[in-house]
């Protein structure tokens, strides 16, 4: 199997002692980047957002045109210490504003046509070619989501962290017994192929076996000043926390938190949304950098959509060009791209025009972050953002 | 095959028959044990199919029973509850079908009550899709359009002809009917315009104190009259027109024929098997019995056992029914299982996107997989389950001892004719220590070793299909 790491040239991370991790966290449903990064300078701004605007004297500036929303204070403050980076304007040809192709078309990197691969899943194969390690990549939700899956490469979803494992309410000898036949039953087809799904239901038994030998140490280890919140997301981050200070090699992760579909009542939710992501990342930051155990992980958060520039009267429809956050120690802080424009005669058929292709964003990432070649994840050469990605002090 | 096929072998029937009728009924409905198959056997495959395709002849279940013993959730308005009420149907109702298809559409008009966060709207989306389900699609669609929970899940509220909101009139075509490729985005427009001024009666905020009865209400004065084209018609269209449009396309029998295979027959269907239901759907006029009747009775489906990934509700209910649980309305712990289905990827009620569950391979993944093994082990596993202690006594029946081989054999097909492999059966019978002659004796010891074949068995990956 081809190895897709850059010998001799590895990305900034790859380099240290602790291999970078990645944590990608989805907000699902085409989040509204002109209500998190507020465009109040532009002059087109007021008039197109006439119910769910954003007044300029509650925005958290960042500049003389644009500024976040009000509830993100904890968001804020990461990034006046220069360790968020905004991608404004990130989108690809032809956007698509329907929820599941667009989600579809970043977790598999490829707009043009529908494929089951997903661009972190063919990352964590690159990661790790020989699969040593069925906890390379870690999901914490509801389901693994597409990105993550690649057919043949392990990656494990966890609900909860606790308990998590196979027939553990079995009393000792009789778990043994019924370990045992699974072990069996799940082994690989020695003389004939499985069918598809065969292979894909063994295969997902052997690595659930062994993640979920690995997993259950985490919680065990795990000690902390740190309170997260109760809700959900806060949890997923918890938990990928603590498999992270666990030090079981899991370099991939990733978290969703949902609800960003705002056609209606969106001054009611989006700023509980934010409130929620704010505080939940900075816990999370807060957490590692206690443990001294921040600095070789990066988060990305993106959306599948933007919405349209102009509301419905309670909310936004959806839309297409939207924006990213690139968070850690090793990001150097900042605006990248450009804040499209809400003139008329710039805007895509009344939705944000998209000026950079969120390829490039994942190439920068796969190059300078993984030290994993680019093209072969996202099918094709991007450029990258340069500067974004620094080495640790 | 006729009822006179039927009638020459009403007196006995054959192991393919139950083979062939344990398909049918996991499929129509939520599978059964041997014991049952028999005696649907007997009736004949065509009789069955008929009976199934016909729940009105047979009693309703009363479900407000469950009430009475479970005193907690009196009067419970719940969207956990209305679930746990239409898990117990599926379990023991004699109109499983009905159950079945309130799933199938559901699972297609995905509306999730994180959003709706109204119960009784909720159920009652629930109920209309029960008691539809198997009638005109046009029928169906129009209910859909009227439907309270759909209306606000969509947007309706917001859809005016001042400002025209498009989510019900993209999802309608997107999702609902016709599937991607099918239009353009002026045709998303043109009939999310005609359903302007469709919406509910109840505006915000919608409670401070309890929930207040939903009504669909059409306001005139909301709706844009202008002429709208779509689809190659173009005219002053309403929302039934659009129905009517919808309807009229060769895209919308092939797209709910693709889904009712998906659903039925199996994850990758044939293209020759969508086309055929595709094609019934149209010369029946969207007649959804009629379609059924067909599918059942084809060969392609026949064909089809265990070519589908059971999806969760299918995998609870399933061994629910095997293990015999939850049979009388006052067994507690019932309400337990809505949860568990939910950890299994498929919280009724509650789907994660409008798109619906992905399903097939997507229901297999490490977490999945973990909650069906425990839970099926967990239920299978105990001795004492009424359906678990039946099987080993109808296998003891009348022997002294069975060998070990065999006793595997007889368990698989005790549990509704299920089917593993030479390997997988050693892998059984080798972990607990099945070897030689198994006393069918003393009862209580021969079903604890039933039950832990049961177990085991269920724990395969085989188990996994349906």
């Amino acid at each position: 199997m081809a190895d897709n790491r850059t010998n001799g040239k590895t990305g900034n991370g790859a380099g240290k002692a602790k291999p970078p991790v990645l944590v990608v966290l989805q907000l699902s449903g085409g989040n509204d980047f002109m209500s998190t990064v507020v465009p109040f300078g532009d002059p087109h701004y007021f008039d197109f957002r006439k119910t769910v605007g954003i007044p300029e004297k509650d925005v958290l500036k960042l500049n003389d045109s644009i500024g976040f929303h009000p509830v993100m204070k904890p968001f804020k403050q990461m990034y006046d210490e220069g360790k968020v980076a905004v991608i404004q304007g990130i989108g690809y040809p032809t956007p698509d504003r329907s929820h599941f192709r667009s989600m579809d078309i970043w977790h598999t990197a490829e707009p043009t046509k529908i494929i089951a691969d997903g661009w972190l899943g063919k990352t964590v194969r690159d990661l790790d070619p020989q699969k040593q390690n069925v906890c390379t990549g870690v999901s914490f939700g509801q389901g693994l989501p597409r990105a993550m899956y690649f057919s043949g490469t392990p990656v494990i979803s966890v609900a909860h962290l606790e308990g998590y494992g196979l027939l553990t309410s079995l009393p000792g000898t009789e778990q043994r017994a019924a370990v045992n036949a699974f072990t069996r039953m799940y082994a690989p087809e020695e003389f004939r192929e499985a069918s598809l799904v065969m292979g894909h239901i063994g295969q997902t038994g052997r690595d659930a076996l062994v993640g979920a030998d690995m997993l259950k140490v985490a919680p065990q280890k795990y000690s902390s000043n740190v309170e997260y919140a109760g809700d959900a997301l806060s949890q997923s981050l918890k938990g990928i926390a603590q498999v992270h200070l666990a030090d079981i090699g899991t370099r991939i992760f990733y978290a969703q938190h949902g609800g960003y579909d705002v056609h209606g009542s969106q001054l009611q939710s989006q700023p509980k949304l934010w409130s929620q992501v704010s505080r939940a990342v900075n816990d999370f930051f807060a957490d590692l950098r206690l443990h001294s155990a921040a600095d070789n992980v990066v988060m990305m958060i993106f959306s599948e959509f933007g919405r349209r520039v102009r509301d419905n009267g309670n909310g936004t429809d959806h839309g297409s060009g939207g924006g990213a956050f690139l968070i850690g120690d090793c990001v150097k802080g900042g605006l990248y791209a450009e804040y499209p424009s809400l003139a008329p005669a710039k805007q895509a058929s009344g939705d944000l025009a998209f000026n950079n292709d969120f390829r490039s964003l994942y190439s920068t990432l796969l190059e300078q972050w993984l030290g994993l070649q680019a093209a072969p994840v996202v099918n094709g050469a991007f450029e990258q953002f340069k500067g974004m990605i620094k080495s640790a002090a | 095959m006729t009822s006179v096929h039927s009638k020459a072998r009403s007196l006995r029937h054959s192991q393919s028959d139950v083979t062939l009728m344990a398909h049918l009924v996991r499929r129509a409905g939520f599978g059964a044990r041997a014991e049952e198959l028999e005696a649907l056997a007997v009736k004949g495959y065509d009789v069955v199919v008929d009976d199934l395709l016909h729940p009105e002849r047979f009693p309703d279940l009363d479900e407000d029973l469950l009430e009475r013993f479970h005193s907690e959730h009196s009067d419970d308005e719940s969207t956990g509850w209305t679930v746990t009420r239409w898990t117990y149907q599926m379990i023991n109702s004699k109109r499983p079908l009905q159950f079945k298809m309130a799933i199938f559409w559901h699972g297609l008009f995905a509306t999730a009550v994180s959003k709706v966060t109204n119960n009784p709207m909720m159920r009652d989306q629930y109920l209309m899709l029960r008691d539809n389900g198997l009638g005109n699609l046009r029928t169906i669609l129009q209910k859909l359009a009227r439907d309270p929970a759909m209306l606000y899940w969509l947007d309706q509220q917001q859809n005016h002809a001042a400002a025209v909101n498009e989510n019900w009139g993209r999802e309608l075509l997107e999702l609902f009917s016709m599937g991607r490729g099918n239009y353009t985005e002026d045709d998303v427009k043109a009939a999310a315009r005609a359903f302007t001024g469709w919406t509910i009666d109840q505006t915000f905020p919608r409670y401070p104190s309890g929930y207040y009865d939903a009504r669909f209400v059409y306001r005139e004065e909301d709706h844009d009259h202008s002429a709208k084209t779509m689809l190659g018609h173009t005219g002053d269209f309403n929302g039934d027109d659009v129905i009517d449009i919808i309807l009229k396309q060769p895209a919308t029998a092939q797209y709910l024929g693709k889904h009712l295979c998906k659903f039925f027959v199996e994850d990758d269907p044939e293209e020759a098997a969508i086309s055929a239901v595709a094609e019934t759907l149209v010369a029946s006029s969207f007649d959804i019995r009629a379609t059924l009747r067909m599918l059942f009775t084809s060969d392609f489906f026949k064909e089809a056992a265990f070519k589908k990934v059971k999806s969760p509700v299918e995998h609870v209910v399933g061994t629910v029914r095997t293990a015999g649980r939850y049979t009388d309305p006052w067994e507690g712990g019932i309400d337990a299982l809505v949860p568990t289905m939910g950890r299994m990827g498929q919280a009724l009620l509650n789907p994660p996107t409008v798109e619906g569950w992905h399903t097939g391979r997507e229901w297999i993944d490490s977490a999945y997989l973990i909650e069906r093994v425990n839970f099926a082990a967990e239920l299978l596993g105990d001795p004492t389950a009424p359906g678990v202690s039946a099987m080993a006594d109808r296998i003891a029946r009348g022997r002294r001892a069975v060998a070990a081989p065999a006793l595997v054999d007889a368990v698989l097909y005790e549990m509704g004719a299920l089917t593993l492999g030479a390997d997988d059966k050693a892998a059984v019978r080798e972990s607990l220590e099945l070897v030689g002659d198994i006393p069918c004796g003393p009862p209580d010891r021969f079903r604890e070793t039933v039950a832990r074949i049961c177990r085991t068995i269920s724990a395969s990956r085989q188990y996994q299909l349906g």
